[in-house]
């Protein structure tokens, strides 16, 4: 298990290498001069060189290079233009939120994606299985921010049932933050539970027509044993695969649901960097939120070999 | 009194094209420790006959058209599920073709048997597992207290359709079925699982339906016969009778093709055409289009199964006359 | 009982029965019904909304659905039922542009890599880079690079989807340049491009299409994000994205400002996703969602 570890985290470091060059290519494929585009047409020059020369943009491109994995492997991605403060420290201060916010929408996609495929599969061709799949169909047809304006209107305006937006941390008062918290992860979770739904269903009709269903059923066990165990065990090993993709979705869609709920998050953070310009935050920021992802990915790798003795054993 | 009697049973199955019957008016009775073989190519019916009696076909598209299933003098055609749960294993017990793919690949083999009994019996953890391990030793695992720890993919094939055998027969059942199993293994594994069997029927006493499409397998193991043809039963006899004296020309056909045991699988290539669809099965006797010996009554009507000798019964109307030709 | 679909024959498509099956697809029809209808509002739009969808008219402004203005009006007055329709043909166009971009660079990617085993890491390993980033973070990112225009929306997210298809494609080549035909074809001493154009590209050519229309439902929607974020194309373009983002403010008195624009995404994302749905079950049955 060790060893699968390891060998996951040592060949994400190709991966997480290409990763900060992409990250760092971005600020010098900005057409015409990046400090001149940084900071705005308004500026005077004196204002330009200043920000060529923070930012090292005057050092040549090699050293620039250097300076860059130097400072990364010191955890310094540099400081955000717009706030002032590091990069890492305004990333780690709105990570927390984000978090939060991720984790209640995940606990909510696989509560309801889970369990609608599941039964839809065990209920196959039925009214029920009918009306899963086309919830499914329309939650993953539905954009989120779409989603949440709509739920803004019916619950916060209209039945005036929760607040409009804003953010109460966790820590500082759970039931506020449940509050602050609920439709947005809602209007997260119900796009990727569909999508989660339909692959659950699909997973489990595969797996209910394997032999070892019919043998489980051959030594007398109940069906929900058959179900719950012998079937929903062998599912979970590709759709833990499927909670890497969702993960991902997840940051993805929390951009603009943050943006939307005015939630202090990373998404928030990001879009106000690219609308500022705030671009060693915008670099600093996606390598750090595509880190976490890489390593969320190495965690659904590791459940996967968990879940299945055939990999855990052969290494 | 029998352990199993089968009467006119018919199963049919629900497809895009209307109903089709998989195998109808079946009948046949199962003494308490006999062996009864079903011999017939794949799509005779006898998987589904194995199947009915296990009440495992999916329902839809399964259907008990007509007929009766009685195991111990209880009706099992109008068992309630959860009654029938109780019955497989203790009562009725099956192991299948493919062991490659019968266990579950994410559970110990440990697991996979201790949970059968406990699905049927109130023990310790403790008597549990030294019943598991009890029983893995019957089949012939070696070590098998440390093999409980396994997982199937560990194990090579003839070692699984022993677990198989073990989880099938752990709680005791009074008649194992089992549908062709020996067919996905190696020639020398074949033998061995096939005298791992009579010897547990010998210390188990249970009675065996062993379904298979070589006739070297009933040869080794069966006490009695039943070929199986397009959904029908054709012939039934004790075994050596049915060497001896094969009364149906399908029989005969079957016969001359006899592979040695392990010999390659699906090669009962003596016969010459092909096993109707379900579908557009012909009129009269169905082996008609494929029979040297059919003539234009043949395609009159269905030929009844008659007994034609003691014990012996034959579904061909030319039977008596071929006989003394 | 189970769907037995052999791979290793490659499996030709003749286009009737192909199309047959999908005009006795009901969810296809209705996904392609879907589509159509804001395929051909989006073509006629110089017809059917003959205002211009940037004209003010402060007189006007929040007017509700009425029989002068079928949608309504936003705050400027504007006609909100010619906005949405010239929004339906950005969609199109950056939905459209963005497949052709990923049928061309995916399709030349993945066959590069999937063909020539010495490409195969170096461009696997750029593309899976490319793939660990959060798609829409990603975007936004390259959009604050190129600038917020329609092009560099559609460059933006050529970059994001096209190592998706990429993969796509190289994983279709990888199981076909093993087919016996193919090693036949070596055998013979045909050239590589010949190989991979008459042997291998026409066969993974259908998990390519069912793809590209789920692509283009992504591309339609990721668009209309990043307008609705403010980084897409700068306003008043009338994107869906941007009317809704100018709308928000407003949901209050004039909720039509919203629900309008986001209910003709949610129809033409439906309508691809149904269309690509259909289109897997008759093209690619090995990847069936129904049994």
């Amino acid at each position: 298990m060790t060893t699968l570890i390891v060998r996951r985290l040592l060949s994400a470091l190709p991966i997480m290498l290409i990763v900060s060059l992409i990250t760092f290519a971005m600020i010098h494929l900005i057409p015409g001069d990046p400090a001149v585009a940084i900071a705005g047409l308004s500026a005077t020059r004196e204002q330009v060189e200043n920000i060529r020369r923070d930012l090292g943009l005057d050092q040549p491109l090699m050293s620039q290079l250097w300076h860059w994995y130097a400072n990364l492997l010191q955890g310094d991605l540099g400081r955000s233009l717009l706030l002032g403060q590091p990069v890492v420290k305004a990333t780690m201060d709105r990570l927390p939120v984000t978090l939060a916010l991720s984790a209640y929408a995940l606990i909510l996609t696989l509560a309801i994606g889970l369990t609608s495929g599941i039964v839809a599969a065990l209920r196959q061709n039925t009214w029920i299985d009918q009306a899963a799949m086309v919830f499914a169909m329309i939650g993953i047809s539905l954009p989120n921010f779409y989603l949440g304006l709509l739920m803004i209107i019916l619950f916060a305006v209209e039945l005036r049932w929760l607040p409009t937006g804003g953010y109460i941390p966790l820590m500082q008062d759970p039931i506020g933050w449940l509050a602050t918290s609920t439709m947005p992860a809602f209007s997260l979770a119900l796009l990727l539970a569909g999508l989660l739904a339909r692959i659950t269903r699909s997973t489990m009709l595969e797996v209910l027509r394997q032999d070892y269903i019919r043998t489980a059923r051959a030594k007398g066990l109940p069906n929900r044993q058959v179900v719950m165990k012998h079937a929903l065990a062998n599912a979970m090993i590709p759709i833990v695969t499927v909670v890497g993709i969702i993960v991902s979705l997840l940051i993805s869609g929390s951009v603009v649901t943050e943006t939307l709920f005015s939630i202090p998050g990373i998404g928030q953070l990001l879009t106000q960097a690219v609308l500022n310009r705030d671009y060693p935050m915008v670099q600093g920021g996606l390598l750090i939120t595509t880190g976490l992802l890489v390593l969320v990915n190495i965690g659904v790798d590791v459940c996967y070999a968990l879940l299945d003795p055939r990999v855990r054993y052969d290494g | 009194m029998s352990l199993l009697e089968v009467r006119n049973l018919t199963t049919a199955f629900q497809t895009a094209r209307g109903e089709i019957t998989a195998m109808e008016d079946v009948s046949f009775d199962l003494n308490p420790g006999e062996i009864l073989g079903i011999v017939g190519e794949s799509g005779s019916g006898k998987s589904v006959t194995a199947l009915t009696i296990m009440g495992l076909l999916p329902r839809p598209p399964a259907r008990i058209a007509s007929g009766s299933i009685r195991f111990g003098g209880q009706e099992l055609t109008t068992l309630s599920e959860g009654r029938m749960q109780k019955l497989r294993g203790p009562g009725i017990a099956m192991v299948f073709q493919e062991p490659m793919t019968s266990l579950n690949p994410v559970f110990t083999i440990g697991d996979q048997i201790v949970e059968t009994i406990r699905a049927h019996e109130n023990l310790s953890n403790r008597a549990l597992t030294a019943r598991a391990i009890e029983m893995l030793e019957k089949v012939g695992i070696p070590s098998a207290a440390t093999r409980m720890s396994d997982f199937p993919h560990q194990l090579s094939g003839g070692q699984r359709q022993r677990v198989m055998l073990a989880i099938a027969l752990v709680c005791r059942p009074k008649l194992l079925i089992a549908d062709e199993p020996t067919t996905a293994l190696d020639v020398t594994i074949q033998a061995q699982i096939l005298d791992l069997m009579m010897d547990l029927r010998d210390e188990f006493g249970m009675a065996i339906m062993i379904i298979t499409h070589n006739m070297g397998v009933i040869a080794e193991t069966a006490d009695r016969v039943m070929v199986m043809y397009a959904g029908r039963v054709v012939e039934e006899a004790p075994v050596m009778r049915l060497f001896d004296h094969p009364m149906h020309p399908y029989t005969r056909g079957l016969l001359e093709c006899v592979p040695a045991i392990g010999q390659d699988k699906e090669r009962l290539v003596a016969i010459p055409g092909t096993l109707p669809e379900p579908a557009n099965r012909p009129r009269g006797c169905r082996f008609a289009p494929r029979c040297a010996h059919a003539i234009a009554d043949c395609s009159a009507g269905l030929p009844p199964l008659e007994t034609l000798a003691p014990q012996h019964t034959a579904a061909c109307f030319r039977a008596i006359e071929l006989q003394s030709a | 009982m189970v769907d037995v679909v052999d791979l290793s024959a490659p499996r030709q498509h003749p286009l009737r029965a192909t199309l047959r099956r999908l005009m006795h697809h009901r969810l296809f029809l209705l996904g392609l019904f879907l589509f159509g209808i804001v395929a051909i509002v989006a073509m006629l739009a110089p017809i059917i909304a003959p205002l211009d969808p940037n004209k003010l008219a402060m007189r006007n402004k929040f007017r509700p659905p009425s029989a002068d203005f079928v949608f309504g009006t936003d705050n400027f007055g504007r006609s909100l039922w010619s906005r949405v329709v010239w929004g339906a043909q950005l969609s199109m166009f950056i939905g459209f542009s963005v497949v052709v971009i990923n049928a061309v660079f995916g399709t030349a990617i993945g066959a590069a890599a999937g063909y020539f085993r010495k490409l195969d890491n170096a461009l696997m390993r750029v593309n899976d880079a490319l793939m660990a980033f959060p798609a829409v973070l990603l975007a936004i990112a390259v959009t604050a690079v190129l600038g917020p225009s329609v092009n560099d929306v559609i460059i933006a997210l050529g970059i994001v989807y096209t190592p998706r298809t990429a993969r796509i494609v190289r994983s279709s080549v990888i199981v076909l340049r093993e087919m016996e035909y193919v090693q036949a074809a070596v055998a013979a001493g045909a050239g590589h491009w010949r190989i991979l154009r008459h042997h291998i590209l026409p066969n993974a050519m259908a998990p390519l299409i069912v793809q590209l229309s789920f692509l283009f439902a992504y591309a339609v929607l990721t668009e209309a994000t990043l307008s609705f974020l403010g980084v897409g194309a700068v306003p008043p373009t009338p994107t869906w994205g941007n009317i809704m983002a100018e709308g928000r403010q407003y949901m209050l008195d004039a909720p039509w400002i919203i629900t309008i624009p986001g209910a003709a995404l949610m129809i033409t994302v439906l309508g691809l996703n149904l269309l690509g749905d259909g289109l897997r079950d008759v093209l690619d049955p090995r990847l069936r969602i129904q049994s």
